[in-house]
């Protein structure tokens, strides 16, 4: 340690101290390119480096004690109570080959080290604008904000489910009155029917039904198909595969074919209405209608909900007529159950009552997916990734709830023997 | 409120750094952009278009609304595939790299892009941290302690550290873009109008802090802007973009020369006269060197 000169590893060291033949005279030599490519390594090596104590040549000029646990402290109260020269110590720059200003940062640090341990440190061999990196690197307190501690596990497992349950009633609550500001202005709209949107709710029905009609038909036919197809494997048991009519006529008019559609409806355009008017409120259309004095619930929801309650039981209507075809060309082509037989069981099994369920139900679907759609849409931050985030939100919820309603539907018709 | 020392351009006349002079940039041009064809459908942007950025200099690009100023910026970059011409950085083709001698090159400029394109996801020092955790091995520790003196560099407090982007203001967000552009330490930046939509203040001292870096790290800047008080205090150079080329690039004063009648209303309205009077003003008073005298 106290030899005549230190080497810090082989040859290519970025730092080398030298001693000269008085005590105080100490040079450390910097070498090499201190630049962000190599910083990681630079930084090892300098930690590694040992850094001189300065106290030490003071000390061994001093008659020399028994050494006492308390002597160091001691040594450095002392130091403190009474400045007296440092030594001072010599910091060549000359051999550097490269400096940018992570490597000026590292050379700051060393500099700081340096003189924590009692070191005046003197900087040489510096080009012009070598200095000005050393500038701007020097003096900066890097303090590195500690992040909040994480919480214990079982703490904040709990934590995060009261969070969750605050979050989930809060939001409800602000959707249901949401649900009451739309209803009242619908009410107002009615009085007034000039307020009504009529282009912008023609042009929200065709991007919302129409253009729907695709891929609600295929789906319902599809399954139509399917539910004739592994029904009459179940019937067959019993010999009454005449009787796949009643099956996926009360399935598809009932069940199938408003919760497919409203479930496609929910992907399809209550996400978009969402990302529609969540993009609003992000580019500040939507303040820009405030401050021009336009109610924003009346220009983009009433539209957007009146389009989907008037398309909605149209698009179930056609999806109960296409689930009806595909199970009929199923039990025609499969099981030899011909037009008339499959169209008169049909009759004899379902009544109106089957398909007006669909339809009532529909209506009360639409609301729920438009109004979840845009009250989410309406509520988005001012950054892109909330836009993403309520449009998932909106398109979960609208689906949650449109199946917890159609789980009470179907206690609630039964009960009153529809 | 501003933390950085006050600027010494004007004791120290600017000089090309040649400290980090490496391979490539024959003659000190670091940017050479040669009959560059951009051309949108029937718009064309750019016909036969060329450009030089000299080493160490701060070269301002204007033009009018619509005059492919930022195409060109992309152009360079290499964001914007153009029909035809050539774009040399450090002296290499940027369109006959392979992608490995990309990504080397592009590591060596940085970008700020207009209002400074923070990732929203990630925290402001993580935003700085991401050049460095990319593309260089670096114990975390140091990582952000690094983040934090390029922070620190810009006048940003370390306490943004743990902010999101949409917690900032728009100077702040600006700043931690350019501490994000600086991460890497590269020897070439590209600014896409830096000062728009900032405070008279913030745009000054923005100007100041692009131009204190620019002398302290050796940098050659280029950047886009429409704001007469950033082209007059900051630039060495300012090219002028109209009709599709360089119409003309030079000092202040060759640009002051120029006849062309864009450059006529753009340099000799009623902003500009302010604006040039006030930097003559502060030319004189400060006891500065005139650079373009």
């Amino acid at each position: 340690m106290t030899g005549q000169a230190q080497q810090q590893g082989e040859e290519s060291a970025p730092l080398v101290l030298e001693r000269g033949e008085a005590p105080t005279d100490l040079r450390i030599l910097v070498r090499g390119a201190w630049t962000l490519t190599r910083a990681g390594t630079l930084d090892r090596q300098v930690a590694a480096f040992e850094i001189p104590a300065a106290s030490s040549l003071a000390r061994s000029e001093a008659p020399r004690g028994a050494p006492l646990p308390g002597d160091e402290r001691g040594g450095e109260e002392e130091r403190r109570s009474r400045p007296r020269p440092r030594p001072r110590l010599l910091l060549d720059l000359s051999a550097v080959t490269a400096l940018d200003t992570s490597g000026a940062w590292l050379i700051d640090r060393l500099v700081g080290r340096l003189h924590d341990a009692g070191w005046e440190v003197e900087i040489a061999g510096l080009g012009e604008e070598w200095r000005h990196l050393l500038e701007l690197a020097r003096h900066r307190p890097v303090t590195v904000p500690e992040m909040p501690p994480e919480p214990h596990p079982l703490t904040g497992f709990v934590a995060d489910i009261g969070e969750a349950t605050v979050h989930i009633l809060n939001n409800f609550g602000a959707l249901l009155t949401f649900f009451g500001v739309v209803v009242a202005r619908f009410a107002r709209s009615l009085f007034q029917p000039r307020r009504f949107r009529f282009t912008s709710l023609v042009y929200q029905m065709e991007m919302v039904g129409l253009r729907a009609m695709a891929i609600v038909g295929l789906i319902s036919f599809l399954i139509g198909a399917v539910v004739v197809n592994q029904g009459a494997v179940q019937l067959e048991k019993f010999g009454a595969e005449v009787l796949v009519s009643d099956l996926v006529g009360i399935s598809v008019l009932r069940e199938l074919g408003i919760l497919l559609t409203a479930v496609i409806l929910a992907g399809r355009s209550g996400s978009s209405f969402t990302a529609q008017i969540g993009s609003m409120v992000l580019h500040e259309e939507v303040d820009a209608m405030r401050a021009l004095g336009l109610d924003p619930v009346e220009v983009l929801v009433i539209p957007r909900l009146l389009a989907m309650v008037l398309t909605l039981p149209l698009l179930t209507f056609y999806a109960d007529i296409m689930g009806l075809l595909g199970g009929g060309l199923m039990a025609w082509g499969t099981l030899d159950i011909d037009v008339t037989q499959y169209l008169t069981r049909l009759q004899e099994a379902t009544g109106w009552r089957d398909f007006a369920i669909g339809l009532i139900k529909a209506v009360f679907f639409a609301v729920i997916i438009s109004v979840v759609g845009c009250f989410h849409g309406l509520v988005v931050e001012r950054n892109a990734e909330s836009v993403g985030r309520h449009t998932t939100t909106a398109v979960v919820e609208a689906i949650f709830m449109v199946i917890v309603l159609d789980a009470f539907f179907a206690v609630f018709f039964t009960t009153i023997g529809w | 409120m501003n933390p950085l020392p006050p600027t010494e351009q004007a004791t120290r006349p600017h000089e090309p750094a040649s400290v980090r002079d490496t391979e490539g940039g024959k003659s000190g041009i670091v940017v050479r952009v040669r009959g560059l064809v951009n051309r949108f459908g029937a718009q064309v942007v750019h016909r036969n278009l060329d450009l030089d950025i000299r080493r160490g200099e701060i070269l301002g690009l204007v033009g009018g609304s619509g005059s492919g100023k930022s195409v060109l910026l992309r152009s360079i970059i290499g964001l914007q595939k153009f029909e035809s011409g050539t774009v040399e950085v450090f002296g290499q083709n940027i369109n006959r790299l392979s992608p490995e001698e990309a990504e080397r090159l592009r590591r060596r400029w940085g970008v700020l892009f207009q209002d400074g394109a923070l990732f929203s996801a990630l925290r402001v020092g993580e935003n700085v941290e991401v050049p460095l955790r990319e593309f260089y091995r670096l114990p975390a520790r140091m990582r952000c302690e690094l983040a934090c003196m390029k922070l620190a560099m810009v006048g940003l407090d370390s306490d943004v550290m743990c902010k999101y982007p949409a917690e900032l203001s728009g100077g702040m967000r600006r700043r931690a873009g350019l501490a994000r552009a600086l991460a890497s330490d590269p020897e070439l930046l590209f600014l896409d109008e830096p000062t728009s939509g900032l405070d008279p203040i913030s745009a000054a001292r923005f100007d100041s802090l692009i131009q204190h870096l620019a002398r302290a790290l050796g940098l050659t800047v280029m950047l886009v802007t429409h704001d007469l008080d950033t082209l007059f205090t900051v630039c060495d150079r300012i090219a002028v973009l109209a009709d599709g080329r360089v119409i003309v690039a030079g000092s202040l004063n060759e640009v002051l020369a120029c006849d062309h009648p864009w450059v006529r209303e753009y340099f000799h309205g009623p902003r500009a006269h302010l604006a040039l009077a006030s930097h003559a003003r502060t030319a004189t008073g400060d006891d500065a060197p005139d650079r373009e005298g």
